[in-house]
Order: structure tokens, then C-alpha cells, then sequence
């Protein structure tokens, strides 16, 4: 890829990463692991890590935004951040246990079905 | 009892983020079907909960030296400014729809990471049973 061209990508992958990351509260690493591996050509590894260097700082403008403007929960958000610390241990622990495939199979399927509900039966 | 929902949520939207398969898409709409958190509230508390997470997986990547800073101008610097008017944007959007455009973007993130999955192992098998067929070609042409 010409470079001019490859900076309109990372720009333009950008934009949609944090306006998808801020609008939906989430899923900004998803898009932006498959930029940094499948469009940019990043080792697996390294588009994971990188993935959270760029999704951090949208997270922390979008989560700053959303105080402001009034969406908060004090109980909520220290439990399941509570919640999250210990299962993020337990994750990175189990990635080594688990296979990966059967587990990426599962929450995909999962992804799909949580999704057509929210969509079209609420 | 609801705070040990709210926990016991983190603890599976953690262990989804912490073997780094987007964790946080799923915790959003499990805190809005089973705390009957609202839909803008629910996607403020996945923003904060993941935060904390995020710094210290972002310190051992560092470590291990796999951050590439290069990104930061030309992907992240646009990211953040993208980001501040979208989150503005969902107030002016109903919960209800908010919940409903979510269920559509899961969907979508859900069969692209099945069809990736799929198309990877594919790729694999086919390299593999190539290699194995260099390897037979080699041990008969020895």
C-alpha cells in the first residue's frame, strides 16, 4: 500500500473506531484489532496490545463525556468494575487453558444471539 | 443481591476481555436484560469498568515491548476526536433505539468473528496438510 494511502486508512479506520467506540460505549477494539492485523499487516500479538493503546484514551474522553452529561452508576460501575479486574485475571490465565477456536465459536454465537434479541425482540 | 449480579456480569465481561476478544460488547447488554440497567448508563459503566483492566494489561504489553506508538498520530489521535461527539450524539437518542442499533452492531461483530474464525482454521488446516505433503514428498525423495 502507497503511504499516502495507508495514512487515509489509519485516519479514516480511526474516525469510525472512536465514533463507533463513543456512541455504542464499546466495541472499538474489535474493529481496531482486524485494522491493525488484517488491513495493516501487525502480528496478531502485537495488534492486541496495540489495539488497547488506542481504545484507552477513547474510552477514558467517551467515559468523561458520558459523566458530564449525566449516565453514571456509583453501585454499578464499582461492582462490575469490581467484577471485571478479577475476570480480566482469570481470562488472561485461561487463554493458555482453553482453545481458543471452540471459545471464539461460543462468544461469537453468543454475540449473534444477545444481538437479535436486543434488535428485534425488545 | 443486585450488586452480586453486577459482579458476577464484570467477572464474565473480564474473563471475554481478558482473553482479548471484546469483552465489553457482551457486558452492555447483559447488565441492560438481567440489572435492567438503562441503556446509556449501562454502555458509562462498561466505558469506567474496563478502564483499570486496560492500564495494567497496557503496562505488561509495554514490557514485553509490543506497543507500537506510531498509531497514536494517525489512528488514536482521530479516534479520540471522533469520539467526544458520538458520545454527545446519544443523547439525543432513546434508549430503547440506542438498545436496538446496539443488538444490530453485535450481530454484526458476532458473524464477522465467526466467519474470521472459520476462514482462519480453514487457511490452517490447508497449510498444514500442505506442509505434510512437502514433508511426505521429501521423506520418499530423499
Amino acid at each position: 500500500m502507497k503511504k499516502k494511502a495507508q495514512t487515509v486508512v489509519k485516519v479514516s479506520g480511526g474516525l469510525l473506531i472512536g465514533f463507533i467506540n463513543g456512541f455504542f460505549g464499546g466495541g472499538g477494539g474489535m474493529l481496531c484489532v482486524p485494522l491493525l492485523e488484517k488491513v495493516l499487516g501487525e502480528p496478531t500479538k502485537k495488534a492486541h496490545a496495540t489495539a488497547i493503546l488506542i481504545i484507552l484514551p477513547i474510552s477514558v474522553a467517551s467515559a468523561v463525556t458520558y459523566l458530564v452529561n449525566g449516565y453514571f452508576s456509583l453501585a454499578g460501575t464499582l461492582s462490575t468494575g469490581g467484577g471485571v479486574i478479577a475476570g480480566g485475571a482469570a481470562g488472561a490465565l485461561l487463554l493458555k487453558k482453553l482453545p481458543p477456536f471452540v471459545v471464539g465459536i461460543i462468544f461469537a454465537l453468543m454475540m449473534v444471539g444477545v444481538g437479535a434479541r436486543l434488535a428485534f425482540f425488545s | 443481591m443486585k450488586i452480586l449480579i453486577f459482579i458476577i456480569i464484570g467477572i464474565v465481561g473480564g474473563i471475554i476481555g481478558g482473553m482479548g476478544m471484546g469483552g465489553g460488547t457482551l457486558l452492555i447488554p447483559l447488565l441492560t436484560l438481567f440489572t435492567e440497567t438503562e441503556q446509556h448508563v449501562a454502555q458509562a459503566i462498561n466505558l469506567i469498568a474496563f478502564i483499570p483492566m486496560s492500564a495494567v494489561a497496557l503496562f505488561i504489553h509495554a514490557k514485553n515491548r509490543l506497543l507500537d506508538c506510531k498509531y497514536l498520530l494517525t489512528v488514536a489521535l482521530p479516534a479520540v476526536a471522533a469520539s467526544i461527539p458520538a458520545s454527545l450524539l446519544v443523547k439525543y437518542v432513546g434508549g430503547k433505539s440506542l438498545s436496538r442499533y446496539f443488538g444490530i452492531f453485535l450481530m454484526i461483530l458476532g458473524i464477522y468473528q465467526l466467519v474470521s474464525l472459520i476462514v482462519v482454521k480453514v487457511r490452517k488446516r490447508k497449510n498444514q496438510s500442505n506442509k505434510d505433503k512437502i514433508s511426505l514428498y521429501k521423506s520418499v525423495y530423499k
